[in-house]
């Protein structure tokens, strides 16, 4: 087995992996047919926004529940964007816990806000992990692809 | 003649901006995004203070605008385009993550073509061009892939 053909083997058990242990769902998939010659780093682009926006809700979160009066308005609109954007990518896990965090601010709640909080950080550190791991991986095979003359 | 369709998407979202944007243009379509209601009303010449006719004004041929946007909501947009003279005639297609039958009542009432849910898909956009080529002509049988 040439190293081609090992990376092509890694990259769809990894694939799959994530797809069934619902880190991804078939929005990603709709992404990855979206990509083509004229924006062949479609799906990296996009998720690279998707981190970047994460990260920006996730610090206002922080914010917003560290106020001694608690603002669930506020806190719910971040939520809201942040399922928005998971949802959007295919990221399973995060956006649903987005959508239990959202009735916990619907009802108030804030001991289940600030759970909701740690376990959302949680899943999007994994996914961003997982999706940073793929993302090498694809390039790996490209490179090694790459070095072979006819193709 | 291939055709373009020209279109301004309106969202608050980044990443659904960069979504529709591929998804559309994988349709032949020409894309403008806004990122809010008030943006979206200056390019096509609506906004406060503009007259109707300039010359740099966008001609549209479909409007897509996400329901949930800070400041001007979707509907409140598509309020504002169907009270003009000029730009009622555009179709303004409705995206929404939420499922709610009274908002997409109340869209469809104030003269939505149509209300889709979020995550935008390829499917959804196959739908849209037919509605669009509707305009001129049947798109009945026609294989629609862009490109």
């Amino acid at each position: 087995m040439d190293s081609v053909t090992q990376l092509q083997g890694q990259l769809v058990d990894y694939t799959t992996s994530l797809f069934n242990e619902g880190y991804l769902n078939d929005q990603y998939t709709q992404l990855q047919q979206l990509q083509d010659e004229s924006n062949p780093d479609f799906v990296v682009e996009v998720v690279s926004l998707f981190f970047e926006d994460s990260e920006r809700l996730l610090n206002e979160l922080d914010r917003a529940l560290d106020q001694q009066s608690l603002d669930f308005r506020r806190v719910d609109s971040h939520v809201h964007q942040l399922k928005g954007s998971s949802s959007s990518i295919g990221a399973q896990r995060v956006q649903n816990v987005c959508i239990v965090f959202r009735n916990f601010c619907e009802a108030q709640n804030v001991e289940g806000c600030l759970q909701c909080l740690q376990q959302v950080r949680h899943e999007y550190s994994l996914v961003k992990n997982k999706l940073e791991t793929l993302f090498k991986l694809e390039q790996k095979l490209l490179a090694a692809r790459g070095s072979i003359p006819t193709q | 003649m291939r055709r373009y369709r020209i279109v301004l998407a309106v969202d608050d979202s980044l990443v659904d901006r960069k979504l529709i944007e591929k998804l559309l243009t994988n349709f032949s379509c020409k894309v403008t995004t806004a990122e809010n209601g008030q943006r979206a009303l200056e390019i096509l010449g609506l906004g406060d203070g503009q007259h109707n006719s300039k010359k740099n004004d966008l001609k549209v041929n479909l409007i897509i605008t996400d329901y949930c946007m800070p400041g001007m909501t979707g509907y409140e947009l598509l309020k504002k385009i169907k009270e003009s003279p000029t730009m009622k005639e555009i179709p303004v297609v409705i995206v929404s993550s939420e499922n709610i039958p009274t908002r997409i009542n109340k869209c469809l009432e104030e003269g939505a073509q149509e209300f889709m849910l979020k995550p935008l898909k390829q499917s959804d956009v196959k739908k849209l061009s037919c509605h669009i080529m509707k305009v001129n002509k049947s798109c009945k049988g026609r294989p629609f892939m862009g490109r």
